[in-house]
């Protein structure tokens, strides 16, 4: 399999307090990748490095087999990123924001328009091409900012936390966007306070007062602790935390 | 990497123009004030009053009296015999000009080929009082060209014009360009910051530094459409008080525009401190105005004049930008001094530049590691 993330004792300082405290793990080409982890727990942290936001105080790590310190030019081409808080403009139309986001990431003029025509239909947007994003329903929104993400074909994708607020349905939709995404080879790096979303993962990731205290299938998570739904895998880990906003 | 850049500022423009309330702000706002100021400084100057002393009463003395007469802007109240009725006259508010013809005006023009003529306005109301001795001096040098035709002898007659009250001419000359460091002011470091910030706010600025767009270019991008909307300003400004104010532009159009362009990077540079410091838009907006904008209309001069401050406040004023870019505007515009005049506070405003420039250059990168 390869190896599309791997970082090795990967921590972050500020000040005294360690935000990530040596992380290590590999994320596999195609796989979806969950990033759990209770608020205050380092998640966002962690993510922020991994997509040349922040820089690591210490360890080494490499996305799409590029180091973090010295080839981020490198890395940025390679992964896509949805923010937390919800990411167009929504003083563009859908089509602005398309053609913007896929310019600045210089795909050429016939590309643009190829891509935009058929994210526009996938989503079955057609009619709404031309409205302000800021007029579309949340759900709808949250599905544009990812497709936008991917628009460049990258590697990676970083979500973080990318469907909070959204109804079951929507969120459903929206999972089906991941696995459409994973399915062409594009890995997916999510970070989720859903549980039920914690299940659709191929593995996933716990983080507890900065460090990683389990990392495997959900299914295998489920037979080490005893317990049958990954709310309760969350909560024997997570009980023990120091910490929390 | 052109590509993204023009894709990246048409978008900003985007963003401005979406913004329809703020745009008609941005171009209302030095209109109005313009306007406001024009009208209520000019009346339209047709049959203004004016009184003539006449020492002279000679055939030339008559002749340019007559033409006075003739014109549609003056209407000439009475022939005065002494100065001193010229006073009461000001005073008593029922005339605008005193034309004074000195004794030998004839004589002097026929025999020395140079006469004097005075002009004594009223300066209290500074835009009229010029324009006004401007048409009468028209007049003379009508006269003057008429002489120079018929006899082919070089006449020189010199208009020596006073400005009573007001001689320096407070007002319009400090308005306009009072009017071009605010407005100016205004859309570069409030627009900006805002705008920058803004982005900062929606969380749209992570998802930009997470591509592989340069930050440098993020912002470069981000103050283009003020710096073009800035330009667009001071042309409506420039015009408007050309031609609505009849206040000439005496210096370099050119050199104008270049001090300008510098004051507005200056502007643009201080509008990106902000957002660089601010997480709100709020606090940018508040910032930038509380913290610029005030200062600004205390210490630039145009509204209260700097030599009657206390010591301390004087020394404060130094620091403030819009100050330099002031004194600037009023040697180019209204003086019509050359760059000699004026490379001093061009270097204090070059300098405050850099400085900007290289703490935002160093705050910007703390903030993305």
């Amino acid at each position: 399999m390869d190896t599309v993330i791997h970082t090795d004792k990967l921590t972050k300082r500020f000040g005294d307090f360690i935000a990530a405290n040596e992380i290590t793990f590999d994320v596999y080409r195609g796989e979806i990748f969950g990033f759990l982890g209770a608020n205050g727990a380092g998640k966002t942290t962690a993510m922020r490095m991994l997509c040349g936001l922040s820089k690591p105080s210490s360890g080494t790590a490499t996305i799409a087999g590029f180091d973090i310190y010295k080839q981020t030019e490198e890395i940025k081409k390679n992964i896509g990123y949805m923010s937390q808080k919800f990411s167009l403009y929504e003083d563009l139309t859908i089509l602005e924001n398309i053609r913007f986001f896929g310019g600045i990431y210089g795909l050429s003029d016939k590309q643009l328009k190829e891509k935009s025509e058929q994210l526009i239909g996938t989503l079955g947007m057609e009619c709404e091409a031309k409205k302000m994003v800021g007029a579309l329903p949340l759900g709808w929104k949250q599905k544009l900012s990812f497709s936008v993400a991917i628009l460049h074909e990258p590697k990676i994708v970083f979500l973080d936390e990318p469907t909070g607020g959204v109804d079951p349905v929507t969120r459903r939709q929206f999972w089906d966007l991941i696995y459409e995404a994973a399915d062409s080879g594009i890995t997916v790096f999510v970070t989720t306070h859903y549980m039920d979303e914690a299940e659709y993962c191929n593995r996933i990731s716990m983080m507890v007062d900065g460090e990683i205290k389990a990392l495997d299938t959900p299914a295998k998570l489920k037979q080490e602790y005893a317990v049958t739904s990954m709310d309760e895998v969350f909560y024997r880990l997570a009980r023990g935390a120091k910490r929390s906003e | 990497m052109m590509d993204n850049i023009s894709t990246f500022i048409k978008k900003e423009f985007l963003h401005v123009f979406r913004d329809r309330k703020t745009l008609l702000m941005l171009f209302g706002l030095p209109i109005v004030q313009i306007i406001l100021f024009g009208f209520a400084l000019t009346n339209e100057i047709t049959n203004a009053k004016i009184v003539v002393c006449d020492y002279a009463k000679d055939d030339a003395s008559q002749q340019i009296i007559g033409k006075l007469q003739a014109s549609q802007q003056f209407d000439i109240q009475r022939i005065l015999l002494n100065h001193k009725q010229i006073e009461t006259a000001f005073k008593d508010g029922e005339i605008k000009m005193a034309v004074v013809f000195p004794a030998n005006f004839n004589s002097d023009l026929l025999h020395q080929h140079k006469a004097q003529v005075q002009l004594i306005t009223d300066a209290s109301d500074p835009n009229t009082a010029t324009a006004i001795s401007g048409y009468a001096n028209q007049i003379v040098m009508d006269y003057q060209n008429e002489l120079m035709q018929l006899q082919r002898v070089p006449y020189q007659i010199n208009t020596e014009v006073r400005m009573l009250y007001n001689p320096e001419l407070k007002a319009a000359v400090n308005f306009v360009p009072g009017v071009m460091s605010l407005i100016l002011l205004l859309v570069c470091v409030l627009m900006t910051s805002v705008a920058i910030v803004k982005e900062k706010e929606t969380g749209t600025m992570e998802v930009l530094l997470v591509s592989p767009f340069s930050p440098f270019l993020i912002i470069v991008s981000k103050a283009m459409p003020y710096l073009a909307l800035s330009l667009i300003n001071l042309t409506i400004i420039l015009l408007l008080s050309v031609l609505v104010l009849g206040m000439p532009i005496n210096g370099s159009i050119l050199l104008l525009y270049a001090v300008s362009t510098l004051f507005i990077i200056t502007a643009l540079s201080l509008g990106l401190l902000i957002s660089n410091r601010t997480a709100s838009q709020q606090s940018a907006m508040l910032i930038s105005l509380m913290g610029m904008l005030v200062p600004s209309i205390l210490f630039t001069g145009f509204m209260f004049p700097l030599e009657n401050m206390p010591y301390p406040l004087q020394l404060v004023s130094h620091i403030i930008p819009a100050k330099w870019y002031y004194i600037i505007v009023k040697s180019v515009m209204v003086k019509g001094l050359g760059f000699s005049a004026i490379w001093k506070e061009t270097l204090v405003l070059l300098t405050m530049t850099m400085l900007l420039l290289v703490v935002n250059i160093k705050t910007f990168k703390i903030r993305l590691t």
